[in-house]
């Protein structure tokens, strides 16, 4: 469980973050959602220490951020699997190398059993054929997989996900929405994503935190976001025709 | 205000040193890390290193014998003037602004682009020390430096010697007697030292404008150009501190 209370942050005196204080549960999908802009990076760059919050403290199981010392801290962050925007894979290391890039710096383990942990995740993923490639030689839903490996590779406690599936067709985009939340169930896994796609929310938002001009602006889960009245809520879920209708059919039943 | 923002740069430059050698990689890793600094670095520098002192020694040679029109002046002289000027400050100092800008926009560049594309923040978000990870594979690649130095220095005096000779302007003999008179070994002392500090300098100004730029691929480039600037700047400064410090009485 991840506790955040009272985060600010700003930006050479603009102001992004404006006191959010929230819960992400564990064994849950917490999907954090908001206009472009509005600072969900910003937050999650924030909860993983990227950012330093001017103010407001972030609680893993009761251990506070801010207060440990750097190798507590080093130590919690490897704990921590992170998916970045733009993936972030080691350029210079081949698909099998990124992946098994946490265990050869944090873990004891051979270079055989190394090699099993690098070809189930991957498996996982559902990417068998690319351990030799380089990050340049694929595409970039493969690359979202590698990263989304890479990630949980060492059994993360924490998995933070910025937009997982921006810029992917429909198919491959729900592919890795259920990977996260499988994942997420099966190992008991605090996960935190970032997402504009209302797809995503409406599969897998177990929890979801609604982001308006730095401030929460609304929280609940994905039955809740349909029978809300909360304007803000609606002008931006509800942008699309689409929803609006899928939203009617629903409050109907 | 631009002194400010200099003197904020320089405490951000000691910071960041002394992070280096904060919460070392572990050596399994940190091993191959250094071999290939090595090789980009130091190997990858071999040819364009040997070229240049090759021929750069020559042309001092031939400067030198074409200005001593003078027939009371010895021709030794020509290999005594090459010995020292290559030893002294071209292989060193001249070399190391050359390289300020191979090895030093390579540097920027690489870590700049692992900044923009957030490779860093990835390595931090792991747990990782990113800048020991990223430099002190680097820092120690480069205590090879003096290696390449003395490839040059010895070059630079090959590439005299032949023109001289075989341009016809000494015998191979007055040259190599000219190399040999009046040796100061502490003059070799001298150029190892400022190739050792200008090898630091090499190694770690070019990862702190890497490291800390912001932006995107069009800020790599400015950040190396600025880093070039940097780099060789310094290695001018501290040239002449320490010519002052060590051979100044
Ligand atoms: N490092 C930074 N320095 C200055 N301003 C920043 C920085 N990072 C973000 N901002 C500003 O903070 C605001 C929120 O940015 P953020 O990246 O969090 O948006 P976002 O909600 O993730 O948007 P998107 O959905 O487009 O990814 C923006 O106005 C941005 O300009
Ligand atoms: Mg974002």
């Amino acid at each position: 469980m991840i506790e955040v209370k009272n985060i600010e942050k700003s930006f050479g005196g603009n102001k992004i973050l404006k006191g959010i204080s929230t819960v992400f549960e564990t064994g849950k999908t917490n999907l954090i959602i908001g206009q472009s802009g509005s600072g969900k990076t910003v937050l999650l760059k924030s909860l993983l220490g990227i950012h330093t919050p001017e103010s407001g403290t972030i609680s893993f199981d009761g251990r506070i951020y801010s207060e440990l010392n750097p190798d507590e801290k080093r130590e919690l962050r490897t704990e921590i699997g992170m998916v970045f925007q733009g993936s972030a894979l080691f350029d210079s290391m081949t698909v099998a190398e990124n992946v098994g890039f946490p265990l050869r710096m944090f873990t004891k383990d051979n270079n055989k059993k190394i090699q099993e942990r690098v070809d189930f995740v991957l498996k996982r993923v559902d990417l068998t054929e690319a351990h030799k490639k380089l990050p340049s030689e694929i595409s970039g839903g493969m690359q979202k997989r590698v990263a989304i490996a890479r990630a949980i590779v060492n059994n993360p406690k924490y998995l933070f996900c910025d937009e997982p599936n921006s810029g992917l067709d429909p198919n491959t985009a729900i592919l890795i929405d259920n990977l996260i939340r499988e994942i997420t169930e099966e190992y008991n896994i605090t996960t935190v994503i970032n997402t504009h796609d209302m797809n995503s929310v409406m599969e897998i938002g177990e929890k979801i935190l609604f982001l308006k001009d730095g401030l929460k602006a609304w929280e609940g889960n994905k039955e809740e976001i349909f029978r809300t009245d909360n304007e803000a809520v609606v002008a931006f879920v509800y942008s699309s025709n689409l929803f609006k209708k899928v939203r009617e059919a629903y409050l109907k039943e | 205000m631009m002194l400010t923002r200099y003197i904020t740069q320089i405490g951000r430059y000691f910071l960041m040193l002394k992070e280096i050698f904060n919460k070392q990689t572990k050596w399994s890793v940190m091993k191959n890390l250094i071999f290939k600094e090595i090789d980009d670095l130091i190997i990858g520098s071999l040819g364009i290193v040997a070229f240049i002192s090759f021929f750069v020694g020559g042309v001092v040679a031939i400067q030198t014998a074409l200005n001593l029109t003078n027939p009371l002046i010895p021709k030794y002289l020509i290999g005594f003037a090459t010995r020292q000027s290559v030893v002294l400050e071209f292989a060193p100092t001249f070399i190391s602004v050359i390289m300020a800008g191979k090895m030093g926009s390579f540097i920027t560049s690489s870590i700049g682009t692992m900044r923009v594309t957030e490779q860093i923040d990835a390595l931090e978000v792991m747990g990782v020390n990113s800048l020991n990870y990223l430099v002190f594979p680097k820092i120690i690649a480069l205590l090879l430096y003096p290696f390449l130095i003395g490839i040059a220095m010895f070059l630079g005096v090959l590439g005299g010697w032949m023109a001289g000779v075989y341009g016809g302007f000494i015998s191979s003999a007055e040259f190599i007697n000219g190399t040999q008179m009046d040796f100061i070994p502490f003059h070799i002392v001298y150029a190892f030292i400022k190739t050792l500090i200008f090898a630091m300098l090499l190694a770690t100004i070019p990862s702190f404008h890497g490291y800390y730029m912001k932006g995107g691929a069009l800020e790599v480039g400015k950040a190396s150009t600025v880093s070039f600037v940097w780099t060789s700047v310094s290695i001018i400064l501290f040239n002449y501190i320490l010519t002052q410090l060590l051979l100044g009485s």
